[in-house]
């Protein structure tokens, strides 16, 4: 077998319960417990989460820099999905 | 699209003070460029672990022990995050490995210097950390997105390696005789090689125009030295310590204190393998390398033993 | 005589002399990350003897503090078990050493925890936690290796071949033992042996490594009677404080 470091695997830690899981590194492990072991002792040394997923970089598929325009700018005309869209008479007060 | 039109999105963004992530397309030049900064920086906080490491068994203290043993414990944290962030570039770890085992990349030279006494373990967190800092805290905005990233990550965590060391120093100057010649020593012999570590002079640097168009760097070699020099001096001054250099004044009109240059020549070897301990240095390296060799084998075969589904490639 | 300054020194002894043995791996562990795995667990075993080595230090009340007791005695008056000062050799002694340590001081400490000093328990409740995670570190690596390559295999089940025979001293008890269990301060370590034994053969059974069958145990630790790795480790751990007595660090 020839020589590696093991595959690559993407770290997300949580900070606190209730928060979203941040993407916060790499790190390199044969196994997912060993990626687990790893995310820990690399990523959380200091204090900086309580929560970790690992992930292994081969499974995420991403989107291209050539795919902004057709993915994210055709969002950027749906005025009506935001709140701000509407008009609501001020007798209501916050709604 | 045309390359030429890669290049002028390429070129805004970096006028734009954007970032470039793995998927943008850029100048051939410009991957290999960050590919052997982020490595060689890479190689020097792994081969840093080694003339720190070297006192780890001997530190005076139990509190010592534990603050270095995390110290060093950071610097190859350090070398972790910027071997993956120069993995997004195309290369792999094994690779990169082994153009430092083989002694073809090349590693800050100020590691190729022995740590003969506890204070330099003192000198290294102090100067050689202080200067490290000033690098790093530039690179916090590179162009180059899971550098920058990196050395976010970096830059918080170094900020207690210079108060370690100074720490140290502060103990030895204020300590018995023998510690204040120890931590005098120190600073004698850690100087020169410190300014080093800003690299060659502005005018004689191969590779710092590329770098400052690509905004990979942001300041010079020179500038970089000089702000270290004027921050130094009264840092030295404080511990009661003798100035390491009779060349180092007050220059009134710069505002800044001139120094004597180092010995260039002395840099040129130290970088070229001819350093008091770059055999060492890479002697050890080699050696963990292939007694791990077995261990990571083990765990290679343990995986695919019992494989998950989800990492069948 | 000091039952529980004998007792915590002892304790204090063992994370000491375990923990300057892992920090050797620094810098030179297999890969990066297990280095750096490593390195936290000798981190959270210096944290254990200074907690311990502070305590003993009040206890004795004799002017020494936890930096003397650590660098100012010699190699007889040390009384850490044999086991942790046998020297790292390769990847898999480290690990098995680990191992037979770490299912022993889950246990330990879960039951030291409940000890009627209040501060032995404090330190005990926190090593829980840390000890907890050791174990998991090192029987994974157990696994790995026995169930890995040929060589790994070989690897660990030398390792435990030849480190069986240190196991022995964990479970031995004198009179200071005795008088401190009695007072519900000191942990009955005999009470747990067969536990820790089976949840070490099922470990093994997993690992497919076999423990030696007929072991003359070693002992001597608790009177200072140690293999001849300990002087060295001390010699070199020691040279600053005995070099310039005076100085303060």
């Amino acid at each position: 077998m020839s020589d590696s470091q093991g595959p690559i695997w993407e770290v997300f830690v949580q900070k606190k319960a209730g928060q979203p899981f941040v993407h916060c590194g790499s790190l390199h492990a044969f196994d997912k417990e060993m990626a687990l072991q790893n995310a820990r002792d690399l990523y959380t040394r200091r204090n900086e989460g309580m929560s970790l997923w690992v992930v292994p970089s081969a499974a995420i598929t991403a989107s291209s820099p050539e795919d902004i325009g057709s993915f994210f700018e055709p969002a950027n005309d749906k005025v009506y999905r935001h709140p701000t869209f509407y008009q609501i008479p001020d007798a209501i007060g916050h709604m | 699209m045309e390359n030429k039109n890669f290049e002028d999105v390429f070129e805004a963004k970096l006028a734009k003070n954007e970032m470039v992530e793995p998927k943008d397309w850029m100048p051939e030049n410009y991957r290999k460029h960050l590919i052997r900064q982020i490595s060689q920086h890479a190689h020097s906080e792994i081969v840093g672990m080694l003339p720190e490491g070297n006192w780890i068994t001997r530190a005076p203290s139990l509190r010592a022990k534990k603050v270095l043993l995390a110290k060093v414990q950071d610097e190859g944290g350090h070398g972790l995050y910027l071997y993956t962030a120069a993995e997004t570039l195309g290369t792999s770890r094994d690779e990169l490995l082994d153009a430092l085992h083989t002694g073809k990349a090349k590693y800050s030279s100020i590691f190729n210097y022995p740590t003969l006494t506890w204070a330099d373990i003192g000198a290294i967190g102090w100067l050689v950390d202080g200067a490290a800092i000033m690098n790093q805290v530039m690179l916090q905005r590179t162009s180059y997105g899971p550098y920058a990233r990196a050395m976010v990550r970096i830059c918080k965590e170094e900020s207690f390696h210079q108060r370690q060391g100074y720490e140290i120093m502060t103990h030895l100057s204020f300590g018995t005789k023998e510690q204040k010649e120890m931590a005098q020593d120190a600073l004698n012999r850690w100087w020169f090689p410190t300014l080093m570590m800003f690299g060659p002079p502005d005018a004689e640097s191969p590779n710092s125009e590329n770098a400052i168009k690509w905004r990979i760097k942001r300041e010079t070699n020179d500038q970089l030295r000089q702000r270290f020099v004027n921050q130094t001096v009264a840092q030295i001054e404080y511990l009661g310590l003798n100035l390491p250099d009779a060349g180092l004044q007050w220059n009134e009109a710069k505002q800044g204190y001139d120094y004597s240059e180092p010995n260039w020549v002395e840099f040129k070897n130290v970088i070229s393998g001819n350093g008091p301990c770059n055999k060492e240095r890479l002697a050890a390296r080699n050696a963990s390398h292939k007694n791990g060799e077995w261990v990571r084998a083990a765990a290679a075969a343990y995986a695919k033993k019992h494989a998950e589904p989800f990492m069948a490639a | 005589m000091n039952h529980l300054f004998t007792y915590t020194l002892r304790l204090a002894d063992n994370a000491l002399v375990l923990g300057q043995r892992l920090s050797e791996w620094t810098g030179h562990g297999p890969f990066l990350e297990e280095d750096l795995a490593l390195t936290n667990i000798a981190l959270d075993t210096f944290g254990t003897a200074t907690s311990l080595m502070e305590y003993a230090a009040k206890v004795e009340d004799k002017g020494r503090d936890a930096d003397a007791l650590a660098y100012r005695r010699n190699e007889r008056e040390f009384t850490n078990i044999l086991l942790v000062e046998q020297a790292n050799g390769d990847y898999a002694k480290t690990i098995l050493r680990q191992v037979l340590v770490d299912a022993y001081n889950v246990l330990f400490y879960t039951e030291l925890a409940k000890s009627k000093d209040e501060t032995i328990a404090g330190i005990a409740q926190k090593a829980i936690k840390e000890v907890s995670y050791h174990y998991r570190h090192s029987s994974s690596w157990v696994i790995r290796f026995g169930d890995g390559t040929e060589e790994s295999h070989n690897k660990i089940q030398d390792a435990l071949n030849e480190l069986w025979r240190f196991t022995g001293e964990l479970f031995e008890q004198d009179e200071t033992e005795l008088t401190l269990i009695k007072q519900g301060i000191a942990v009955d370590s005999k009470a747990f042996q067969s536990k820790w034994e089976k949840q070490l053969d099922e470990l093994f059974a997993k690992a497919t490594i076999k423990k030696p069958e007929t072991v003359f145990m070693q002992t001597g630790g608790r009177k200072g009677i140690h293999t001849e790795h300990l002087g060295y480790m001390l010699s070199e751990m020691q040279v600053l404080p005995r070099m310039l007595p005076d100085a303060k660090w």
